[in-house]
């Protein structure tokens, strides 16, 4: 077990390099002058040639790629183009919220769509199965933020049961925090609601067809337990997959959401860095969210020998 | 020389073969009503010049944010434009973008999947590359993309384009790698067949079924990005209505004039709703072996 996490760690090495390298060279091979571009257009030459320097945009690039790697390495991104402050600090600042609110988003989805998975599959082809299948498809289809527009309309303006926009941290007391926290995640939810419902579904389908279904039913076991012990657990491991691929998703929608809400976390520090471009606030995010999105996926490979005790490493 | 048969086939062959229902099968009511609805869709953003009673990007100051009525169907913008000929006419574009970013994607894809699997020694590379494309979320990829090449429609399908790329290659590169063990394809190899004649006359022809299916997945997803983008900010340039752009207009109206979002949005839903469930028609028909598993 520990040398396969060993191995599994070790893989993931020339993934993350081959994303530095591409992060590197996506500036530095923009068609055009780079400091331009970061400058914009009413940039003076002594400006361009500040960037330049900050950048080392001066140097050979292969020279640019060492010192720059190094000094990733030593965990010194630079800093933003912008504020001058340290990007590793800038992003540390807004990793609270963002982390708080993806962790409440994978709580509700997996709450609520693998029940609805397993429901639709056990109830194959009646109207639950037919509403569940209706939600996953509508899920795919509205964009992130129109989702999250209807969701502040019904029950913030509508209703006013909750904050139209804004954060509040869970240490400002929970119920601040949830009032606005809840409709972010269950903005972020849908998607992933989705995804994950449909494959459990489509997994469940597949194992309650096998004999040992049969059997356990046939004895007597009673049907939840089928279902969730017998069944599920043995339709685990296509679910977790998709939990780890569906995250790139919601890193995706946390940048959409978190513009929609007004949250200050890091999607918003993305958006408004690219929009600035920021060039090193926009090359650290890229990398941690990569970096992210690799870890998540090797701890679902890890955690399927868990669910599934056939798989050994 | 005996005619190898599954390899021998015309692509208009191999088009009618993929299109054609099996015996005794028949397309389901949705399916029906999604192809009729979104040829609605594509034909009404086709012909909104014909039809839409106001130029989209007229600004009138004596007109702003009217509510729906019989002079503007569903009211007018913050620049007093109407809200019914800018949504229509921005379908253009997104189902532009839809469609070229989907072609691009495909294209590219194929080209690069059909090389990483046949060529031994350039598979682990290609393939490490595309799975650290893969690694990073597609709307940052493509949000920095559009930021650093400018607001250009090509730079936005570019911007599309690239995080989907890798996802085809994986789709091609496995088709190829079973496709190369079959025996016609090791006859050719041993007939002595140049490299590009295997490639595209046997090999080919048995990825066209997954990138249909895959090319429509993308055509959907990418009218989605376009709005995020725009949404966002960093779409096509803000004179050119897409409905990604009316309703970034929306935003600091959304209290006002909710429709700004609603009404594009819907539209937008509802088209990308359309082809996602042809897709899903098209793969059922396609992959039997997928229907069976998904019911």
């Amino acid at each position: 077990m520990f040398g396969y996490i060993l191995k599994r760690l070790l893989a993931t090495i020339p993934v993350l390099l081959i994303v530095a390298v591409f992060v590197f060279l996506l500036l530095r091979l923009t068609p055009g002058d780079p400091a331009a571009i970061l400058a914009g257009d009413a940039a003076t030459p002594a400006q361009l040639e500040r960037i330049r320097d900050r950048l080392g945009l001066n140097d050979p690039l292969l020279v640019q790629f060492v010192t720059w790697f190094g000094q990733m390495l030593k965990g010194d991104l630079g800093t933003s183009l912008i504020s001058n402050t340290d990007v590793v600090d800038m992003v540390s600042d807004r990793l609270g919220p963002t982390i708080n609110i993806a962790l409440m988003t994978i709580v509700i989805s997996v709450l609520l769509a693998v029940p609805m998975g397993v429901i639709a599959a056990w109830r194959h082809r009646t109207w639950i199965d037919f509403a569940v299948m209706s939600f996953s498809v509508l899920g795919f289809s509205v964009p992130v933020f129109v989702i999250g527009y209807i969701l502040i309309q019904i029950f913030a303006i509508e209703l006013r049961w909750v904050p139209v926009q804004g954060y509040a941290s869970p240490s400002d007391g929970i119920g601040a925090f949830f009032s606005r926290a809840i409709l972010p995640s269950l903005t972020l939810a849908t998607i992933y609601v989705a995804l994950i419902a449909r494959m459990t579904r489509a997994s469940m389908l597949e194992v309650l067809g096998e004999d040992y279904i049969r059997t356990a039913r046939a004895k007597g076991v009673r049907e939840n337990v089928v279902l969730f012990r017998h069944a599920l657990r043995n339709a685990a491991v296509p679910i977790l997959t998709i939990i780890g691929t569906g995250f790139a998703l919601l890193i995706s929608g946390v940048v959409v959401t978190e513009s929609v809400f007004n949250i200050p976390g890091i999607g918003r520090l993305t958006v408004d860095a690219i929009l600035a471009r920021d060039y090193p606030v926009i090359q650290a995010m890229i990398l941690l969210t990569a970096g992210i999105y690799v870890l998540v996926n090797l701890i679902v490979d890890v955690s399927y020998s868990f669910f599934d005790p056939r798989i050994r490493y | 020389m005996t005619e190898m048969p599954s390899s021998r086939r015309s692509a208009f062959q191999v088009l009618t073969g993929v299109f054609s229902l099996p015996a005794g099968a028949r397309l389901g009511a949705g399916p029906t009503i999604a192809a009729l609805v979104l040829a609605l869709i594509v034909l009404a953003s086709i012909c909104a010049p014909l039809y839409v009673p106001y130029d989209p990007l007229a600004m009138d100051a004596m007109s702003r944010l009217r509510p729906p009525s019989d002079e503007f169907l569903l009211g007018t913008d913050p620049y007093g434009r109407d809200i019914f000929s800018r949504v229509m006419t921005g379908g253009r574009v997104s189902l532009l973008i839809g469609i070229g970013a989907a072609i691009v994607s495909v294209a590219v894809g194929l080209v690069i999947g059909l090389l990483a699997g046949f060529f031994r020694a350039a598979d682990g590379i290609i393939m490490r590359i595309m799975d650290s494309l893969m690694a990073i979320p597609a709307i940052l990829l493509a949000i920095a993309l559009v930021a650093l090449n400018g607001p250009s429609l090509s730079s936005v399908i570019i911007a599309i384009t690239i995080p989907e790329v890798p996802r085809v290659v994986r789709l091609v590169r496995s088709v190829v790698l079973s496709a190369r063990e079959e025996p016609y394809v090791e006859a050719a190899i041993a007939l002595g067949s140049s490299m590009p004649k295997i490639l595209i006359q046997h090999l080919m022809p048995n990825t066209l079924a997954p990138l249909i299916v895959q090319g429509t997945y993308i055509c959907a997803s990418a009218i989605l990005i376009e709005a995020i983008l725009s949404f966002l900010g960093a779409g096509v340039s803000t004179e050119i209505p897409t409905w990604g752009n009316i309703m970034a207009e929306g935003r600091s109206y959304f209290q006002i004039k909710p429709g700004l979002i609603f009404w594009p949005g819907l539209l937008l839903s509802l088209c990308i709703l359309c082809i996602n469930l042809l897709g899903d028609t098209a793969r059922d028909l396609l992959d039997p072996r997928m229907k069976k598993r998904e019911g």
